[in-house]
Formats: C-alpha cells, sequence, structure tokens
C-alpha cells in the first residue's frame, strides 16, 4: 500500500532531518526516489519549485511527493494525490512536533550538559556532508544531459548559477528564473 | 535553573497582561505565521527573521532572550526548522492549541500554493509540453548549483579545518556510493551524533586529568 510506504518514509524523513532543508534533500532522494515513486528528475523539479514558492522546502516538497507518488502508483484520480499531500504533509512534521512540544523544556535544561553539545558538535559536520551528497546526487545524465552539447550547456548554467550565489547577492529565486528563460532560449529553438 | 523559572513565570504574566482576555490569541498566532508562512521564500533562516521581528517586535509576545533560547531548542531537534519555532512559540504562548495555531499556519500556506501547482503543473506537462520542458532543463543544473553553494558557505561558518574535513567528505561520498546499507543519510546522522559525544566526552576527560596533575604538582611544591 502505497500509503503507508510513503508514511513510513516521511517518518523517518521528519525524525532523522537534522540541519534544515537542503540536508534533508539526501534523506528524501533516498526514501523517495530509490523505491521509484518519483523520478530522479521529478525529484529536481521539486526542488526548483520548492525554491519559487514561499514556504520551506520540506513541506514543500512532501505535498508535491504526496500528490505525485499515488499518481505514479496507479492512483489516478486527483483526490488520491490530495489524500496523499495531506498525509505527507502531516506526517512531515509530526515527529518534530511532538518533540518541540513534550522535550522543549527538558532540553532547555540540558542543554549546556555534555552529552547535548557533543551530539551538535559532532552533527556539525555531518550536516555539511548531507548538503554535499544531495548536490553530487543530483549531478547526473537526468539533470545535466547526456550528449557532449548539453553537458557542456547544463555546467555553464551551474557554474554561472554558483557564481551568481557565491559572489552576488541576487535572490536564488531570480538565479531559477535566468536560469528557466536561458533553457528556453536554448532548448526551445 | 532559578532564573529560568523566574522567566518562565514573568513572561506568563506578561502574555496574560498582553493578550487581553486571552482568547483572541491563538486566531492571532495562527494568522501571524499564516501571513509569514506566505511570504517567506526558501524557508529557513529567511523565515526565522521574519518570525523574530513578528513575535518579539511587532507582537511583544516573547522577549527576544526567550526567543533564541526557543531557537536554540528548536534548532537541536530534527524536523522543518520553521516549523519547529512555530510550535516552540504556539506552545510558549498557548500550550498544545497554541503549537497547532501556530504550525498550521505556517505549514498551510505552501501547502495550498504548492497542492495548486501539482495539479496544473503535472509531471506529464514537465516532460511532454516543449515550452516547459526546455525551461525546466535550463533550471536542472542550477538547482545543483544551488545546493552546492550552501556546502561552501555553511562549512565556514561551522569552521571546517583540516584536522574535520574529512567528515563531510567520507559522508557525502559514502552516500553517493549507493552501496546497500553504508549509503543510509540516517546512519551518519547517528554516528555523528554518537561520535560527538564521544569525543567531546574524551576531551573533557583529558582536560579534567590535565587539571589534576596540574593541581598536584602545586600541591607537591
Amino acid at each position: 500500500m502505497i500509503y503507508l510506504q510513503l508514511i513510513w518514509s516521511y517518518i523517518k524523513i521528519g525524525l532523522f532531518g537534522f540541519g534544515g532543508g537542503y540536508a534533508m534533500l539526501s534523506l528524501i532522494e533516498r526514501e523517495i526516489v530509490s523505491p521509484g515513486w518519483i523520478t530522479e528528475k521529478m525529484f529536481t523539479d521539486i526542488v526548483a519549485i520548492s525554491q519559487m514558492t514561499p514556504g520551506p522546502i520540506g513541506i514543500n516538497s512532501a505535498t508535491y511527493i504526496g500528490y505525485v507518488a499515488p499518481m505514479q502508483a496507479g492512483f489516478d484520480a486527483p483526490l488520491w494525490g490530495l489524500l496523499g499531500s495531506l498525509i505527507c504533509t502531516v506526517v512531515v512534521v509530526l515527529p518534530s512536533f511532538l518533540l518541540v512540544a513534550f522535550t522543549s523544556h527538558l532540553i532547555h535544561r540540558h542543554r549546556d550538559s555534555l552529552l547535548i553539545r557533543g551530539i551538535f558538535t559532532g552533527l556539525r559536520p555531518v550536516v555539511i556532508g548531507l548538503i554535499a551528497s544531495a548536490a553530487l546526487l543530483l549531478m547526473n545524465g537526468e539533470n545535466f544531459g547526456t550528449e557532449t552539447n548539453h553537458i557542456i550547456i547544463s555546467v555553464i548554467i551551474a557554474v554561472c548559477s554558483l557564481a551568481m550565489v557565491l559572489f552576488t547577492k541576487i535572490h536564488p529565486i531570480f538565479v531559477i528564473i535566468a536560469s528557466g528563460i536561458a533553457g528556453f532560449f536554448i532548448y526551445y529553438f | 535553573m532559578e532564573d529560568s523559572k523566574k522567566s518562565v513565570k514573568t513572561s506568563a504574566e506578561r502574555i496574560t497582561a498582553n493578550s487581553g482576555a486571552g482568547r483572541g490569541i491563538l486566531r492571532k498566532l495562527f494568522i501571524s505565521f499564516l501571513r509569514i508562512g506566505a511570504f517567506t521564500f526558501g524557508g529557513g533562516w529567511a523565515m526565522i527573521t521574519l518570525i523574530e521581528r513578528e513575535v518579539v517586535e511587532s507582537r511583544r509576545w516573547i522577549s527576544r532572550e526567550e526567543f533564541l533560547d526557543l531557537l536554540a531548542v528548536a534548532q537541536s531537534l530534527p524536523g522543518i526548522l520553521a516549523v519547529n519555532i512555530s510550535v516552540a512559540v504556539g506552545d510558549r504562548l498557548r500550550g498544545m492549541r497554541g503549537a497547532v495555531a501556530a504550525a498550521s499556519g505556517t505549514i498551510l500556506p505552501s501547502f495550498t500554493i504548492i497542492l495548486l501547482i501539482a495539479v496544473f503543473l503535472t509531471p506529464d506537462l514537465i516532460q511532454n509540453n516543449r515550452v516547459v520542458a526546455s525551461i525546466f532543463a535550463g533550471i536542472r543544473p542550477a538547482v545543483t548549483a544551488l545546493i552546492v553553494a550552501p556546502v561552501l558557505t555553511s562549512a565556514r561558518s561551522a569552521k571546517i579545518g583540516w584536522k574535520t574535513v574529512w567528515i563531510p567528505v567520507v559522508v557525502a561520498a559514502l552516500i553517493w556510493s549507493d552501496i546497500p546499507y553504508v549509503s543510509n543519510p540516517i546512519l551518519f546522522v547517528v554516528l555523528g551524533a554518537f561520535g560527538g559525544w564521544l569525543w567531546l566526552h574524551r576531551k573533557e576527560k583529558h582536560l579534567r586529568n590535565k587539571q589534576l596533575e596540574k593541581e598536584d604538582k602545586e600541591a607537591d611544591v
């Protein structure tokens, strides 16, 4: 049953997703893309759409994947998608909701303890590795193309985008819009 | 310990004073977070800034120190940061019901917008409509770049040096490697947490031993 699988995956994502949206991506990739519920391309598209719409990427991706995954599995009616969206969105916030509501006092009291400090000292470099792995996972033939020309164009777009984000104050939304316009002019004609 | 108790008490007093009848605050919480959820692109830290401005400066629901305390807790728990902080703020103000009001306010705008997009911008359309397909072909490599950027900036802010750089490199390589079990991100979250605790434990013990040695020497003299 696809819904039970989605619930189980999103519980794991909500429970082990430390370090923000980008760090969650590799977990989502593993739980959602690897089983084949959505394709690599779709996954990248979801990240792009999440960037261009308001709200946290974790919510956005859960809502979109929850809608699309049941359809890919053969539950074709939009109502099945709506149900999937609702389930995924609720489940992805549920673990942290309960943790924040019930353990925040405990954590607040012990935040100077060796255990809590140690955990975060250890998680910090791991989170950077998680984000890096998401970037590596996205650098594939589905996103960059398989023909030489396509790959060269993709690499140029990626390098320009990276430079824009790192060295200017241009908002990521405009980087995505600019690359979309570039894509239109390069590939449409 | 006593200090924190006192601050909780005073904040509770201030809340009841501020909220008047106190019933309307659930609605106000919901609307405040709904606005924030609807107008922040990208989530995360952009959202935190807006939330702080709203609950500390314009609404005066909690003090800045309290907000920073809540933020520290929200950050240390898994899940979506913006949701965590809204749950923490709502919980502080009105308990469980406040937490639900604030969290649903944060979630609702992105849920609605994405749902609309999912209905109209189907994977089929992205694949087969030539205009949309070419636009997304340009966007995909840019998305990769957008994820590389925070790797570099957060490595700087986390003070990753030559001694620790192996950790993110090994983690990223193993997750990417696709080896069964070993490539599971959950494994590295657990290992990192446990390893960090072990490392700090040994470091503190080492420091303590040194301190004791020093004291012993001084006593001998």
